[in-house]
């Protein structure tokens, strides 16, 4: 039975979750996401065109509180868990390219 | 080792101190540990602090729900100072710089956090083979697994080095090693318990809850953490319910559906101890009805895809940037990958990445969308069981404690050890596991009692039924 999604498509979902895979992780994870997707078909093959979504249990309702300044986690106290720091601030290496 | 509720009593009493206790809790640490690695940090400065403070408290005459009660804490909950990993090398040196709701609330009980547990990295796994930093073992096997993900919680308690721990439970991940342990173990209410400093894999799925031996402790330790909470936009409105003094309330009068597909598949031992357990019951004083809810079928495949779409989401925020590991680069996007790759392991990979397709166009609808449909399905199929019954039952596992390396290399077969307890998270409804006779080399049975949201007292006053029906007190 032909596998529900190919290498390519596993492939450009590792991309677009930042992560690396080797080929050999490529060829196991196409063929286990195909098991789990083919375990699905029971699910995927009903039609339930008239089923509202459930998204959360009990639905989310917006919960507001007062506009009163209170303390917040302490900066430094951040910062010091984070893998670099400057001037107050998470650093992170360079975003953009040198100018051509 | 006693069991929450002696051991505060004999704290408030002054007949033990909190020091006292932890010094016992400790010694049991030191000597079993190594063999079972239930703990992966023991706070042993911090928890000494805690005790001190309460045996000032109770010196000053404070009386005190968990005095003096030493607790394990799974490692995906959040303690000022204290190494929380989540048994990811992503998180291996974080030491978080604000404390869970949870937590607070058992110190203000007069609680003693000794440490932090082993789980399946990021609480995704059945049998804690996933952690970073090694499997847990069962400590009345050391050839089988604990259960997950909250295995060392589990096992921290079964090898009586603490009375009681917290777990997490996202689709059956406190009530299933409860099963493998010999533990009562909990999954509350959606909602019931602050989630605030518990690290999200599932965040409309995740729920905190208590192992402990006897149901009374249970419903002690979920009495103490339960409640609204302003810091979590989910918590329900209302202050923890009255459990404790409901424990002994029996279950004359109530209707108990026993549900066809809450033990079917399960071996034959495991399906003797959910018709011992119905028996029990019926001659507690319930009314047994039996009853078929195909839609629960259906809840394997929608966890499967509802929580790796949400985890995907979740832990795009393990990015090197803010906390954790980072993996030097030239650019931003190589050390995102870099640090990405070599922070998570290969099923924490495989769920972030099923839980994107999932989620990405083209995919949507047919996957995400379809499964959040199944679980309105499954939301209208328990309330339609609930007009008809007080409480379902069912098993907790199909099998007892299973080999270590058994399940592994097939992601497949391990997720079908979860198939009786996730429709319980999907619905956000609450569920209680409870040891109820033994199977192969006398290994532990649990039996699950689920009810409609709000119904712990009703649950756990079943589970003491139980409790006391197979021997345990």
């Amino acid at each position: 039975m032909s596998s529900p999604l190919s290498r390519e498509e596993v492939a450009k979902v590792a991309k677009l979750a930042r992560l690396r895979i080797t080929d050999a992780e490529l060829e196991q994870f196409t063929e286990q996401l195909g098991q789990i997707l083919e375990h699905a078909h029971d699910m995927t093959s009903l039609n339930l065109a008239d089923v509202e979504p459930t998204g959360h249990p009990f639905g989310l309702i917006n919960v507001m509180r007062d506009d009163v300044v209170r303390p917040s986690l302490d900066r430094d106290a951040v910062l010091a868990e984070a893998p670099a720091s400057e001037d107050g601030r998470f650093a992170v290496p360079r975003i953009m390219g040198e100018a051509p | 080792m006693k069991n929450a509720t002696d051991i505060a009593a004999a704290v408030n009493a002054k007949i033990s101190s909190a020091s006292a206790e932890l010094d016992k809790s400790l010694a049991v640490i030191a000597e079993k540990n190594g063999a079972i690695n239930a703990f992966l940090f023991v706070d042993t400065d911090g928890a000494k602090s805690f005790a001190s403070n309460v045996d000032e408290r109770i010196a000053q005459g404070e009386k005190l729900p968990l005095a003096g009660v030493p607790i394990a804490i799974k490692d995906n909950l959040c303690q000022t100072g204290v190494p929380t990993t989540c048994s990811s090398k992503i998180l291996a040196d974080w030491r978080p710089p604000y404390t869970a709701t949870v937590v607070e609330r058992l110190i203000a009980a007069g609680a003693i956090p000794v440490g932090k547990t082993n789980l399946d990295e990021f609480a995704m796994g059945s049998s804690t083979e996933t952690s970073a930093f090694g499997p847990t073992k069962n400590p009345l096997d050391l050839t089988r697994v604990p259960g997950g993900s909250s295995g060392g919680s589990a096992a921290a308690v079964a090898a009586d080095m603490t009375p009681i721990s917290l777990g997490s439970d996202t689709g059956g991940s406190i009530r299933q090693p409860a099963a493998l342990c010999g533990l009562v173990g909990i999954k509350p209410t959606y909602g019931l318990v602050s989630r605030y400093g518990l690290i999200a894999f599932a965040s409309s799925l995740d729920q905190v809850g208590p192992f402990a031996k006897t149901v009374a402790d249970a419903a002690l330790v979920l009495e103490v953490i339960a409640g609204h909470d302003p810091m979590d936009s989910t918590s329900l409105p209302e202050p923890a319910p009255s459990l404790v003094a409901h424990v002994n309330d029996g279950v004359a009068g109530k209707r108990v559906a026993l549900v066809k597909e809450l033990y079917e598949g399960a071996d034959d031992e495991v399906v003797a101890s959910v018709k011992a357990a119905v028996a029990a019951l019926e001659a507690a004083g319930a009314t047994i009805v039996e009853l078929s809810i195909p839609e629960l079928r259906l809840g394997l495949s929608a966890y499967y895809l509802i929580a790796p779409a949400e985890a995907s989401s979740n832990l795009a925020r393990y990015d090197g940037v803010r906390f954790g590991l980072r993996e030097q680069a030239e650019d931003v996007n190589d050390m995102y990958e870099a640090t990405r790759t070599a922070g998570f392991g290969a099923e924490v990979k495989r769920r972030i990445m099923l839980g994107t397709y999932a989620l990405s166009a083209g995919y949507f609808d047919a996957y995400y969308g379809q499964a959040l449909k199944v679980r309105t399905q499954m939301i209208k199929a328990f309330a339609k069981a609930y007009e008809q019954a007080d409480m379902l039952i069912g098993a907790t596992t199909p099998t007892v404690a299973f080999e270590f390396g058994s399940k592994t290399s097939n992601p497949m077969a391990m997720y079908l050890s979860d198939v009786f307890t996730i429709p319980t998270n999907l619905a956000g409804d609450a569920a209680v596991s409870v040891p109820f006779g033994t199977g192969e080399n006398d290994l532990p049975i649990g039996v699950q009692i689920l009810g409609p949201g709000r119904s712990e007292a009703t649950l756990l006053a079943a589970a003491r039924v139980l409790e006391i029906a197979d021997g345990r007190a």
